[in-house]
């Protein structure tokens, strides 16, 4: 480096800044191959039909997702009933109580949780709901879910109620406010937007995530609102019909993978925006 | 008693006790129930609890994953980990070929990985920190965070596979098309994101007076770039890379899906194989036999510590850093 001359430094300066810009885009590069990819094979599928019949047996051609659809939205409101109370609580109880020593344990616990690998937390769901009750069921699904959720939710509670300003939460002490109402009526809704899109997050995550349903909520080609009964839902039917060996399977696979990704990603960008639209400057 | 009058007939209900409620007095019944309902004491105590429940999940999962693997521990003891065939037949399960193919993809896509979101974390962090080309490829890398992991694996083996087969062929090996290198390179793009963000705000950390002091002095981008912001940002960056391991150790759909489904310990890089989290995936629902069943929850064990480790070193040298900054 020494010995190259200024106009070597200033060759290698210009390459290296092309050579980042160019490994950056590669980066971004599978993103749209996979869109471009999954919109080619799965508009084609899409209307009507697809949407609200079931999956046709092997070797018909046509059918749908109707109960994948239903499965996943029972699985996302059993899992939400079940995560966002505890969550927000449990944020609340980590950020207004900085120094306990339960503060710091419950946050790395929740730090801990959000690294456990999904397939971990099916097996868990697995051995604490599906033996006990006897059989796969949407609930068993809904409580592996929600313990995915759980951690999303509590952190993003927590990182927003910290930036709200203390002499708001003085203020309405001092206004003569108990301290539930300050807390719930004050402090949670100046954070309500930060805490919406955690849960918006946490949703999009949820969503997408097969591996814990693999052994609890199973799969059923059939339609059903049992929460006690197995249940289909978008992803596991991707995996199911993407691994089978028949083109008509790959084709409704196609399709709903394309519809989860269109919900995951509108989900993900939604909460994006919201964050920028919603959020309260102090 | 007075507002009350004041509402119209329409707007007002009688209750079953004969209590009438109208929209002032509901709103009245509502701040007086909620008072009730809510004594400091009580709302406290919910409070607790729920960071208390949290914590009793953790310790739960372990204790359950432990209790459920015990009949494995003590079948098989330590030939679990250096045993290698895995045959349920017999009731022989060593999981070496498991941790081996976990190992061996995780660590790949880790090295290919690396080559591109190093470079995204500088592109972001120094040299388009922002403006539309920064928010764009921002925003391309949160999409591909997002994007399901099944729908990554789907992908892969419609579009990868044929490509990696292809090349079986040009090199003379076995045309399969899944295996170990196919699962690293789909590993590789999942866990881009992870080291890139969390470079890109490492590197955008770095003390702007550092970097115009070594601007001052003469050095080109590329040099302040080397010999500033890479040493500064190191152990950041480092952190970034060992939280997205933690993510490669436990992805689960997508490797399942291309990986081959082998119970052997992977030959070479073209060979199919099996992980840790892909054999679970693969073999829990049909398992039978107390053992057999006991042995897959020990994997799943196994994985929960080592991905507990990596993470918790990990966020320690990314919390130091913060506080420092």
């Amino acid at each position: 480096m020494k010995d190259a001359g200024i106009k070597g430094r200033i060759a290698s300066d210009t390459m290296f800044k092309g050579i980042i810009i160019v490994l950056s885009f590669c980066a971004i590069l599978p993103m749209f191959l996979i869109l471009f990819f999954i919109a080619k094979n799965g508009i084609a599928v899409i209307d009507w039909d697809f949407l609200t019949r079931l999956p046709s047996p092997v070797g018909e051609t046509g059918g749908g997702v109707a109960n994948a659809i239903i499965g996943t939205a029972l699985l996302i409101v059993i899992a939400s009933v079940l995560s966002v109370p505890l969550g927000i609580f449990a944020g609340i109880y980590i950020s207004e109580y900085k120094k306990t020593r339960l503060s710091h344990y419950s946050r790395l616990s929740v730090e801990i949780l959000q690294g456990i690998p999904s397939i971990v937390i099916g097996i868990i769901a697995y051995v604490w709901v599906v033996v006990p009750l006897g059989s796969f069921s949407a609930f068993s699904g809904g409580i592996a879910l929600a313990m995915m959720m759980l951690p999303v939710i509590v952190m993003a509670t927590d990182e927003t109620l910290r930036l709200i300003p203390p002499s708001l939460k003085e203020a309405a002490l001092a206004l003569g406010a108990s301290y539930p109402s300050t807390v719930l009526k004050i402090v949670l809704p100046a954070g309500l937007s930060g805490i919406v899109t955690g849960i918006i997050l946490a949703i999009a995550r949820i969503a997408g995530e097969t591996a814990p349903l693999l052994f609890t909520a199973f799969g059923n080609p059939y339609m059903t609102y049992n929460i006690l009964k197995p249940v289909n839902s978008m992803p596991l039917m991707v995996f199911t019909y993407a691994t089978s060996p028949y083109p008509e399977w790959h084709s409704l696979a196609w399709g709903a993978s394309f519809v989860l990704l269109v919900f995951v990603l509108a989900l993900n960008i939604f909460a994006k925006l919201g964050i920028r639209k919603w959020k309260v400057q102090f | 008693m007075e507002s009350k009058r004041s509402v119209p007939r329409s707007f007002s209900k009688a209750l079953p006790d004969g209590e009438t409620v109208s929209c002032q007095s509901c709103r009245r019944l509502a701040v007086r129930y909620s008072r009730f309902a809510l004594s400091e004491p009580a709302f406290r105590k919910t409070l607790t609890l729920s960071a208390v429940a949290v914590v009793v999940l953790l310790a739960g999962i372990f204790c359950s994953l432990l209790y459920a693997s015990f009949p494995a521990l003590q079948a098989m003891g330590f030939r679990f980990f250096i045993g290698t065939t895995w045959d349920p037949v017999t009731g022989e399960f060593g999981a070496l070929p498991f941790v081996m193919g976990t190992l061996l993809t995780s660590f790949l896509a880790l090295v290919i990985s690396t080559f591109f979101s190093l470079p995204i974390a500088i592109f972001l962090g120094e040299y388009y920190r922002y403006g539309v080309v920064s928010s764009l490829v921002k925003t391309g890398i949160e999409l591909l965070a997002g994007i399901p992991s099944v729908i990554y694996g789907f992908w892969g083996l419609f579009f990868l596979v044929p490509i990696v087969r292809a090349l079986q062929l040009q090199v003379g090996a076995p045309p399969y098309g899944v295996g170990i290198l196919t699962a690293s390179c789909i590993l590789a793009i999942m866990i881009i994101p992870y080291s890139a963000s969390l470079g890109r705000e490492m590197i955008a950390l770095v003390p702007s007076d550092l970097k115009e002091a070594a601007l001052s002095l003469g050095a080109t981008r590329f040099e302040m770039v080397r010999k500033v912001i890479l040493p500064y940002a190191r152990s950041g960056i480092f952190a970034g890379i060992l939280l997205s391991l933690g993510r490669a150790l436990g992805e689960t759909m997508a490797v399942t899906m291309v990986i081959g489904n082998a119970n052997f310990i992977p030959k070479s890089l073209f060979a199919p194989a099996n992980t840790m989290a892909s054999i679970i995936a693969n073999e829990f629902t049909e398992a039978t036999g107390t053992i057999y069943l006991a042995s897959l929850i020990e994997i799943a064990l196994l994985l929960f510590v080592v991905t507990m480790i990596i993470n918790l070193v990990g966020k320690f040298i990314v919390s130091r850093l913060r506080v420092e900054v």
